[in-house]
């Protein structure tokens, strides 16, 4: 089983605040019962201060989303929002001295729960931004998403080339079959092939080669991309509107058909490919009602 | 109370009669089997006496017909692997979507170096369709692997009736018996099966032996090549001390073959009753009526298995779980989602198995604290409502997370 440390058990065997808050007024929920764990944050926080007066959990999942939950309420009571927001997944698992690289993720979903729950009670719209993909390396606890995005942004040939940029493969190096298998995948989507012994790429001549897009030439530049998606948008009744650009992320306004539709995460991981592509450089498309959120964590 | 195992299909206990005739082969006969003198003296008759064992346990019609190896895993290796070798204009391959990581997961690799993989699906029991079987039999298939009984549920195949199909189209059969070896009886000499694995400590012998049955005549290319050990069929020193433990744990298994079927069957009845009857929202996975006696995969709707296995494991008793969270990725087991088991059940399977070292108090003691261990986590879950003591009313959309 797992090498939980003692405070993780103690958390679970014991677990703070569990239960909902009686007349709770933010009520932050993540996951699903299909992902096999979902958490339910409820907290009363004081109008007047904005301080979290009581916090309550109910969590389906494993040992350590439980603890996770468990915690969390301990660290925030007592907090304003502004203070609980800058409350990290690293702080949730330092709390607990530590989770094995397989369950940082119960950290993370610790941490988006706090933010629904907050952007619940201020009236906003909370939407997760962060993918998770298959855990790849377990020295560095590096997923499959992750890594795909690295060799797109910047263009990575060889394993050497991914543990240079994500450290992935650094340690004990069992998981180099899996990082070429993804190699594979995304070079072969690029319409290259992998290569074993290509040489790897060097970080400071990719820097010197490519003088980087000013903001102007890039959002010039992804409005040609929009423009040039925009009749197939159309032709399927809706539209995408270029609202802002913060250094690599795009936000986006999907109107129309594409709104809230199934389909619109796929448009939007669609949309995102065609701009790097393009562009040459990583960038990442998020809807726009996403900016209001990151720009609280961000002060 | 001392701590319960209801874990036997992960591993079992090395019976003390094992370990006893096992410690010579380290201390005194610890001489390789090839060498001749005095430390290798009756070496290679013990050997043979350990072939014979396994032999009547399987019901091999010759001795030569059982070759030691490594492991349940190196066996299934060892068959796939020659049966694609010999027969190198075959690329095709018949198994099913439940076995055991050590077929699925080569089967997969082959699939990257072209290969085709047919996976027999299975029904809500975990049944598989012999018609849909039939169809895929071709001149074209180097092998079938069909495992006898799959390690989550017990559920049990019909396999001596598939390898008879298989004889009949000409394509060689393979399974992958190391969960069904020492707990039901079988006599491979009347049936068509080819090749079987076993593994020892499956049935109270050590870990790391295990055995590839070779039927006299099958068409063979060794994994390991080298020495002439095993014929020239497993290359690589005999690890005497282990093969001569699993010829004496087979010997015990056949001894014990009725109070398996028996005795420990009506263990595993009356804790899987008293379960069923105590807690609502739980249900046994597989197929009922066609399962190996000492193993029982309960469903607890609504919580999630690793909690309840630390639960368990607090309370002193040793399970396991079909749980995504116990292997770290977040996808339930393969054999609940091949079994369509819904999300809300199948992320909260556990299974109990048992050995003849089991006994019916210790049943008694996880009726007693297994509806308390539940009415925790449900009373932790958001999807369960601890007042009324049910689901809440549609759970999916009581519980509106903002993603998913
Ligand atoms: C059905 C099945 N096949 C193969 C194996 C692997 O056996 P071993 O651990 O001896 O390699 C197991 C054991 O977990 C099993 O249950
Ligand atoms: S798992 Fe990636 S380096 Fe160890």
């Amino acid at each position: 089983m797992w090498d939980y440390s003692d405070k993780v058990k103690e958390h679970f065997f014991t677990p703070k605040n569990a239960g909902a808050v009686v007349d709770a007024n933010a009520v932050g929920e993540v996951g699903s019962i299909s992902c096999g764990d979902a958490l339910r944050l409820t907290l009363k926080v004081n109008p007047e201060t904005e301080v979290i007066e009581e916090s309550g959990f109910q969590t389906f999942g494993c040992g350590s989303a439980i603890a996770s939950s468990s915690v969390l309420t301990e660290i925030i009571k007592g907090m304003t929002l502004d203070e609980a927001l800058k409350v990290t997944n690293q702080d949730i698992a330092n709390q607990l001295d530590g989770l094995p690289p397989e369950k940082m993720h119960c950290s993370v979903m610790g941490r988006e729960a706090l933010q629904a729950a907050v952007a619940n009670y201020r009236g906003e719209e909370w939407k997760d931004d962060h993918e998770e993909g298959a855990l790849i390396c377990k020295c560095f606890a590096i997923d499959a998403v992750m890594i795909e995005e690295m060799i797109w942004a910047n263009k990575l040939r060889t394993v050497e080339d991914v543990t240079n940029f994500t450290k992935a493969g650094g340690g004990c190096a069992a998981c180099h079959e899996d990082i070429e298998a993804i190699l594979e995948k995304v070079l072969a989507e690029k319409g290259e092939k992998f290569d074993p012994s290509a040489a790897p790429i060097e970080k400071v001549e990719v820097e010197k080669v490519k003088t980087p897009l000013t903001n102007l030439q890039r959002i010039k530049k992804i409005e040609e991309v929009l423009n040039s998606l925009r009749p197939q948008l159309m032709a399927d009744g809706g539209d995408v509107e270029l609202v802002e650009v913060i250094d690599n992320t795009a936000y986006v306004n999907m109107t129309g058909a594409c709104n809230g539709c199934q389909m619109s995460a796929m448009t939007i991981a669609g949309i995102q490919q065609r701009i790097m592509e393009v562009l040459g450089e990583f960038i990442r498309v998020i809807p726009a009602s996403e900016m209001k959120k990151l720009v609280n964590i961000a002060h | 109370m001392p701590d319960i195992y209801l874990d036997n299909n992960a591993t079992t206990k090395v019976d003390p009669a094992v370990v006893d005739v096992m410690i010579p082969f380290f201390l005194e006969q610890y001489g390789n089997p090839s060498s001749i003198h005095k430390f290798a003296d009756g070496v290679a008759k013990a050997l043979k006496k350990a072939r014979g064992q396994v032999q009547e346990l399987i019901g091999a019609e010759h001795d030569s017909e059982i070759i030691f190896t490594s492991c349940g895993t190196e066996s299934d290796s060892t068959a796939i692997l020659s049966a694609i070798k010999a027969q190198p204009n075959r690329k095709e391959i018949i198994t099913t979507t439940v076995e055991h990581a050590a077929i699925l997961n080569l089967c997969e690799n082959l699939e990257k170096e072209g290969y085709t993989i047919h996976r027999l699906p299975v029904d809500k029991c975990g049944r598989l369709n012999l018609e849909a079987y039939k169809k895929m039999l071709s001149d074209q298939v180097a092998i079938v692997s069909v495992m006898w009984a799959n390690n989550e549920t017990g559920t049990i195949f019909p396999v001596v009736e598939m390898a008879e199909m298989a004889h009949e189209a000409g394509v060689m059969f393979h399974t992958d018996a190391v969960q069904a070896v020492g707990k039901i009886p079988m006599m491979l000499q009347d049936t068509k099966i080819d090749m079987l694995s076993l593994s020892g400590h499956k049935l109270h012998a050590p870990k790391g032996i295990g055995v590839l049955y070779l039927r006299r005549g099958t068409r063979y290319r060794p994994l390991l090549r080298g020495g002439h050990q095993e014929r020239g069929r497993r290359a690589g020193t005999e690890n005497t001390a282990s093969i001569v433990g699993l010829g004496r744990a087979c010997e015990l298994a056949l001894e014990h073959m009725e109070y398996e079927n028996v005795q420990v069957k009506a263990m595993r009845d009356r804790l899987e009753r008293g379960i069923i009857e105590q807690i609502p929202n739980s249900f046994i996975t597989g197929d009922l009526n066609n399962r190996l006696p000492n193993t029982t995969d309960i469903a607890f709707e609504y919580i999630e298995g690793e909690a309840i296995l630390m639960l368990l494991n607090k309370a002193g008793i040793a399970a396991s779980s079909g749980s995504a969270c116990t292997s770290g990725s977040l996808e339930p087991s393969h054999v609940m989602r091949a079994m369509q088991i819904p999300y809300t059940a199948a992320h909260g399977t556990i299974r109990f198995s048992f050995s003849r070292y089991n006994t019916m108090s210790e049943v008694d003691e996880v009726l007693k604290v297994m509806p308390d261990i539940v009415a925790v986590l449900r009373k932790l879950s958001p999807y369960w409502d601890s007042v009324t003591n049910e689901p809440v009313a549609n759970p999916e959309a009581a519980f509106t997370p903002t993603f998913k």
